[in-house]
């Protein structure tokens, strides 16, 4: 196998063996700690711009399963400290190493994860690269932004999925790098789903006249998406609003509020998320390095939900506006599907909307 | 919600004795059950019957009734202590059951008793299967095919039904008992039959056979608002048909998609949701590896085995988190102890993957069939975490203790390998090990054994790693490779040849309960081989640290209390102000608990794995004393290593275990042992026997629980045995010892070096030849005089000054014909230190631990010599599990054979007895006033004791039914006996077992000749017929003491050992 090395930003190196492409990636390192779904991981377009490090050391034991991938694989880098090269699975299709390879994803293992998790959880996410030389271009590392993701990772063009079953409502998902399982929780709740490229303009959604409008997750920095927060004020407050992730994000932006960035973010299938008004803490799949601060909203919106362990914001109502977002991802995939009720709620909110 | 503020009196009931099925996990969640009530300021009523346990122990509740957990018992200590509340959930099966039992029998509605967690109608629905299969009907999960039979006929029908094979699973019973495959109507007409027997509700599940697929487990956890959280997912690489306690089994899953995955986590919330649990809940599912189709096995809507082993996976304390729940706190209430800043309701992320290997007890029981099924007869495991699946399965193999450090193993039996390869046994994984280096393809191994690809997968690159050290040379990078693999440097060397190895050092990595994602403050760590090491960069107290080394996996002959006494040390070492370090791979106990020490290595008790944490911990000295033969085994190396021994040194330790060097010690002082040639082979033996006299005893050195012990009457005995003995591969010599039928004595002693303190002595009921650990323990002896007792305990601070005794030191003594012989000394603490302690209120741990160190008996205000005897009499009762290993021969003899031990305490000898025959679930008074009868069955050297067993048993007004020749030497007395016809002749005994004409049975006879088979087949009859059956008259004589004195469960002196 050939070496090949992780330089952090900060000097460390890891050495390990190049897998899957053989380039060489600069990327933001973050780390996820679910044990299962690395596939829903590497095809998850919120990593855009990142090189993903997996904490679990197994990877790749049940292969690659086409169906279960959520959208386009955006990563930069991946980091393993095991890839499995003999996989197993009844729906598995080939070895993980052929999938990066094919998407020209590279990566390395053999390398101490947790080491390197532990350093991104003292110092923050920061850039690295994935090198053939222990010595790369430092300078391009640091120099490296995750921007602009948002266009890359976006559909190209709208597109229309019927609904299951008889059609009761009609969504209009605008696609920041949207999951495939946001859709599919629509659709089997009888929604068509017209979804539009980032870089729609409000007005043409609306024209569509829509039930309802769902904010997908999307990569990157929110604040510099600004012409889709200019869209979503155009939007908020004229039909039932449901954002997630990068959604709820940009919503909170398009109402005065603000956000943030995490020291490491949220990148995992076990973040419990507490309702404010009731007494449910439910188990939340999550990708996020970016946060609302729920004090900028004062007066605009509801927090929610909190995080359980950090107390950052992961869920704002803003009742006068029908609009409702959630930073978690309760249509899971992976991870739990606990939260998969807020897809009810929306379309509570859209029966009352066609009500009314 | 807060704590439920109504509660200020908890019951707790714990899981009774050690047996296959229940082992020691339930006093790890008793204790901490126990501790939660406490540090809630709950006032905790404990009633277990298990002396051996830290639960029982004074510190942790605040009224203790090691009494017998009947419902009439029970029933009585609710009455005295008028609990608010019951704690049901944490006392394994035998607790739940129980806690039904006393809401069924209307005691807990009595006295206004309320289940604190899961309700009364939580815990119906999962257990009544048949209110369990409608829930989940409801609630849309599938279940096997199966439906429930109360008889035989109705079994067929179902089968026919549902179509062969077919599983049984008898209702409420332990571990599967009773249960099994059945083909075809034949052999279910068989199963069916037993598994009714066994149910005590004479009910069974016939079950659809879903052999193959894969066991998929979850631990879930509920709270009072309905949050819950999967807290671990663990994956059998044995499929379903082998027991899941039989099985070696990976967390997390590894083979599974997130869409599998979340398939089955969400049908477990949705089942503890459906059940209404409140609390831990296990549920167990069979996946079809070829499609998502599954089905639900079972649920435990309790704490249990595999919720231990995922506490210890995860570091998520399950049981002390369910009693949080039960008290009525929520999950987003509770903190994460672990991390210090989240919060209880999450679920663990692991960065590393754990293994567990059962520990099977089928070196004690030679002969007895060790094809695994649906039935557990494992007795203990070992867990081990690693950063692979091979790197944690071979820290588990060596950790096992079956004497091997890699996956190669001589071949059970001459069958090709595809013959062993199809039979699920104890040894299938080395099979296949085997297998993949004959060069057998890895789908023909998947198509016989239904393993999962990829664990063999993962084999097939440990066999090539093997080959490639055998013929590559061993470069540095080979060697890392083959440490991160888990190799062992003792395995590496025998595949290489090579006497220097690399320079290497293990590195340890922290469980965390979060994959890193949060600091962690609870030091707990495993062994890797990657460059960082987090145990060297913790910031240290600065303290003298002290190393601990546990006991292991439970097994026969090492039992639950050693880790009563390692735990114990380590509280005593902690309080005196030391950093202590504990050992240990056993995911069941206390000792593992990530708070018992102050850090605690999860890791195999080797010499090169304890020297891995040697290098990073540098303590000023390691305890071997608590840790049983596992621990004291490891002193001799440890030693060598230039490790300081506390306590006796390792030149002591080893004149005690090395039989010459002891011989001359004995010398020494003046005392002598029964007389004994060492022998190497059976003509040496032969003479030594002639020369000693028959009967004789034969035993390996060095062994553990008498193994390969027996007492041998005939020169045709000792030859059949010795064959067996030699062919069991035993390399040391062999003593032939002359065996003395007299009454046998035990000591644990104290000693500084300066003073000896003897705590009590403790008289067996059944005399020498009956393993220690399988004898009825009396305390204070019943029997002994005034001269004797000075005797004893002369001798006894002779032989703990002579051999240097620091610490405690466990003497076996016998008495034949007046005349006091030493069988055997352990320098180490005992089986017998739970119960004295508790009884005595001695701390004999504590003290060992401190004269260890360097503290004086005298300074803490102890004498020389005997203590006062305590207030009552405790008896210690051997408890069995012969119905998990039904072709086990029962016959006591010098081997032992029990998994675990019950006590009665009582004003009398009589009392303390029935007590403790109550609690080991011998029906003292079967069968009531009408048709009771025994049936006597003994070899010709006990027709004195067994006339004199006529006499009492005739005197009770009971029948004495005998075999012919037993029945001419009762008759010769004058006594009235029925005679019944051997087995080998016609029915006539097993038709007074099924009639009910006879209550008890008493049965000595040659234990290796062909009549053993008989009798296995009369014991099995008799088990299933819930009637004792004794092979020792000794136990029948004292029974029959009991039985005049007519104690009964509503009359005993409940006795609080606390107050």
């Amino acid at each position: 196998m050939k070496k090949a090395y992780l330089v952090l930003s900060n000097g460390t190196v890891f050495e390990g063996y190049k897998i899957g492409a053989d380039t060489e990636a600069i990327g933001e390192v973050v780390f996820a700690t679910g044990m299962v779904g690395y596939l829903e991981t590497l095809t998850d377009p919120s990593y855009a711009g990142q090189i993903v490090v997996q904490t679990f050391p197994l990877i790749g034991n049940y292969g690659v399963i086409p169906p279960d991938f959520e959208g386009r694989c955006a990563v930069k880098g991946y980091v393993v400290r095991s890839l499995c090269d003999a996989p197993s699975n009844f729906r598995s299709e080939g070895r993980l190493d052929a999938f990066l390879k094919a998407n020209r994803v590279c990566g390395i293992c053999g390398i101490d994860t947790r080491r390197l998790t532990k350093i991104l959880r003292e110092q923050g996410v920061m850039n690295g690269m994935i090198s053939d030389s222990p010595t790369p271009p430092m300078r391009d590392v640091a120099a490296y932004r995750v921007e602009g993701v948002v266009a890359q990772v976006t559909s190209p063009a709208a597109q229309e999925l019927p609904a299951q079953g008889p059609e009761k409502y009609r969504v209009a998902l605008v696609d920041y790098g949207a999951k495939k399982s946001i859709a599919q929780c629509l659709q089997k709740r009888g929604c068509r789903v017209l979804t539009f490229p980032a870089g729609t303009p409000g007005e043409e959604i609306l024209l569509a006249n829509p039930d309802g409008i769902m904010l997908s997750n999307g990569p990157g920095d929110p604040a510099e998406n600004v012409f889709e927060i200019e869209q979503i004020k155009k939007m908020i407050g004229k039909k039932p609003l449901f954002g997630i992730c990068l959604g709820h994000q940009l919503t909170a932006l398009a109402l005065g509020g603000q956000t943030l960035k995490l020291k490491y973010g949220h990148h995992g299938v076990n973040q419990p998320v507490k309702e404010v008004c009731g007494s449910r803490t439910y188990i939340t799949s999550q990708n996020h390095g970016y946060a609302v601060v729920a004090g900028s909203l004062a007066g605009v919106g509801e927090e929610s939900f909190v995080n359980a362990n950090d107390g950052s914001c992961e869920g704002m109502d803003y009742p006068g506006l029908h609009a409702f977002t959630v930073q978690f991802h309760p249509e899971a995939n992976g991870g739990p599907h606990d939260t998969e009720f807020l897809f009810d709620r929306f379309l509570d909110m859209m029966e009352r909307g066609k009500n009314a | 919600m807060p704590k439920n503020e109504a509660i200020k009196k908890a019951l707790v009931i714990g899981s009774g004795p050690i047996v296959i099925g229940q082992a020691a996990e339930f006093d790890y969640s008793g204790a901490q059950a126990c501790r939660v009530l406490k540090s809630q300021g709950i006032n905790v009523v404990l009633a277990n019957s298990n002396p051996a346990t830290i639960m029982t122990d004074s510190a942790l509740a605040d009224e203790i009734y090691l009494e017998p957990l009947t419902v009439e018992t029970v029933a009585r200590i609710i009455e005295k202590e008028r609990p608010d509340g019951l704690l049901a959930g944490l006392g394994g099966q035998t607790g739940l059951t129980l806690s039904m039992q006393l809401y069924e029998s209307g005691v807990l509605q009595k006295y206004g008793v309320k289940f604190l967690g899961s309700d009364i109608e939580a815990i119906k629905k999962a257990e009544d299967r048949e209110l369990f299969r409608e829930t989940m009907l409801k609630i849309h999960q599938p279940c096997v095919p199966s439906d429930i039979a109360f008889d035989v006929e109705k079994a067929v029908e179902i089968a026919g039904k549902i179509g062969y094979p077919v599983i049984v699973r008898p209702a409420y019973t332990l571990g599967g008992s009773g249960g099994g495959i059945a083909a075809d109507e034949a052999a279910l007409r068989k199963i069916a039959a037993t598994g009714l027997e066994m149910s005590p509700i004479t009910q069974i599940l016939v079950e659809k056979c879903i052999s193959g697929w894969k066991e998929i487990e979850f631990e879930a956890l509920r709270d009072n608002c309905g949050n819950a959280v999967a807290v671990c997912s663990m994956e059998n690489v044995d499929p379903v048909g082998i027991h899941t306690g039989d099985s070696i089994v990976v967390a997390p899953t590894l083979t599974l998609s997130d869409k599998e995955f979340q398939m089955l986590r969400t049908a477990s919330l949705d089942i503890i949701e459906a059940l209404g649990i409140v609390g831990g809940c296990n549920c167990q599912f069979a996946l079809n590896p070829d499609s998502f189709e599954y089905a639900v096995i079972e649920v435990n809507p309790r704490v249990s085995r595999s919720s231990a082993l995922a506490s210890k996976a995860t570091g998520y304390p399950i049981a002390k988190i369910s009693t949080m729940i039960a008290i009525g706190y929520n999950l987003d209430e509770i903190k994460n102890e672990i991390t210090g800043q989240t919060c209880a309701c999450f679920e663990p992320a692991l960065d590393y993957v754990v293994v567990k290997v059962p520990k099977w007890p089928f070196d004690k029981f030679a002969g007895s069939s060790r094809t695994l099924g649906t039935q557990m007869k494992a007795t203990g495991e070992v867990m081990a975490i690693g950063q692979s699946f091979i790197e944690a399965l071979m820290k588990a193999v060596r950790g096992v203790e079956i004497k091997m450090d890699s996956l190669n193993r001589e071949p059970l039996g001459s069958d090709d390998i595809l013959t062993r390869l199809a039979c699920p046994d104890d040894v299938r994984l080395f099979t296949v090990f085997e297998a993949l280096k004959a060069g057998v393809p890895e789908q023909t191994i998947h198509d016989i054994t239904k393993i999962d690809p990829y664990f063999i997968s993962c084999l097939r690159q440990a066999a090539a790693l093997e080959n490639e050290i055998k013929e590559q040379p061993l470069t540095e990078s080979l060697y890392l490779t083959a440490k991160k693999a888990g190799f062992p440097d003792s395995y590496i060397r025998a595949l290489t040849g090579a006497a220097e190895l690399p320079a290497f050092r293990y590195s340890y990595k922290m469980v965390d309960t979060c994959a890193a994602e949060f600091a962690a403050e609870t030091p707990y760590f495993y062994s890797c081989a990657d460059e960082h090491c987090e145990a060297r960069e913790l910031a240290r107290s600065g303290k003298p640290v002290i190393m601990v080394l546990g006991s292991g996996p439970i097994r026969i002959g090492q039992g639950i209390e050693f880790d009563y006494s390692s735990v114990h040390c380590v509280w005593t070492l902690k309080e005196m102000g030391y950093d202590v370090v504990i050992v240990n791979n056993n995911p069941e106990t206390v000792s593992t608990d990530y708070d018992t020490a102050n850090r605690l290595y999860f890791e195999p008790l080797t010499e090169e794995d304890v020297m891995g944490i040697v290098e990073v911990e540098h303590p000023i000295g390691v305890v071997v004393a608590f840790g049983g033969q596992t621990a004291i085994k490891l002193a001799k190396a440890l030693d060598a290593r230039g490790v300081r021994i506390l306590g006796t040194s390792a030149e002591s330790i080893d004149i005690a275990e090395d039989r010459e060097r002891f011989d001359r010690f004995l010398e020494s002082i003046n005392m002598s042992r029964p007389k004994a040639v060492a022998v190497e082979s059976t003509e040496e033996a032969l003479v030594a026997a002639r020369i000693l006299g028959y009967p004789v005893l034969l035993r390996p050195s060095y062994v553990i629980g008498g193994q390969g012990m027996s007492v041998v009457r005939s020169a045709q005995e000792l030859k059949t045995y010795f064959d067996a003995i030699l062919a069991g591969g035993v390399s040391n010599s062999v003593l032939v010892d002359k065996y003395m039928p007299g009454a046998e004595l035990e000591v644990d002693c104290i000693s500084d070096g300066l003073t000896v303190l003897i705590p009590g002595i403790m008289e067996h009921i059944e005399r020498a030849g009956i393993h220690s650990g399988d004898s009825i323990a009396v305390y204070p002896p019943y029997n002994l005089s005034d001269t004797m007792t000075k005797k004893i305990c002369d001798v006894s601070v002779k032989i703990a000054r002579g051999l240097g005794t620091k610490g405690i030191v466990n003497i076996q003594y016998l008495i034949f014909e007046n005349e006091l012989y030493v069988i055997e000394v352990n320098p180490r603490a005992s089986r017998t230190v739970p119960y004295i302690s508790k009884v005595t209120r001695i701390p004999m741990i504590e003290l060992a631990s401190r004269v260890m160190l360097g503290e004086k008996l005298a300074d803490m205000g102890y004498k020389e010599g005997l203590a006062e005897p305590a207030r009552y009499y405790a008896v210690k009762v051997p408890v069995f599990s012969f119905e998990k290993i039904a072709d086990a021969n029962s016959i006591m003899g010098p081997e032992m054979k029990s998994t675990g031990e019950v006590l009665g305490i009582g004003r009398t000898k009589t009392e303390a007895l029935y007590k403790g025959l109550c609690a080991a679930g011998i029906d003292v008074h079967a069968g009531g006033k009408a048709g009771r009868g025994i049936l006597i069955s003994v070899e010709d050297y006990d027709y004195s004791d067994a006339i004199r067993l006529a006499e009492k048993f005739t005197d009770l007004g009971m029948k004495i039914y005998a075999t012919p020749d037993t029945a001419a030497a009762i008759r010769a007395r004058g006594l009235e006996v029925t005679m019944a016809r051997n087995i080998w002749e016609n029915n006539d005994i097993y038709d007074l077992i099924e009639s009910g004409a006879v209550n008890y049975i008493v049965y000595t006879g040659a234990v290796m000749d062909s009549s053993v088979g008989d009798f296995r087949l009369l014991y099995r009859k008799a088990m299933n017929a819930r009637i004792p059956c004794m092979t020792s008259l000794d136990t029948a004589l004292a029974l029959a003491d009991v039985i005049s004195a007519s104690y009964d469960q509503s009359r005993t002196h409940l006795v609080d050992i606390n107050h």
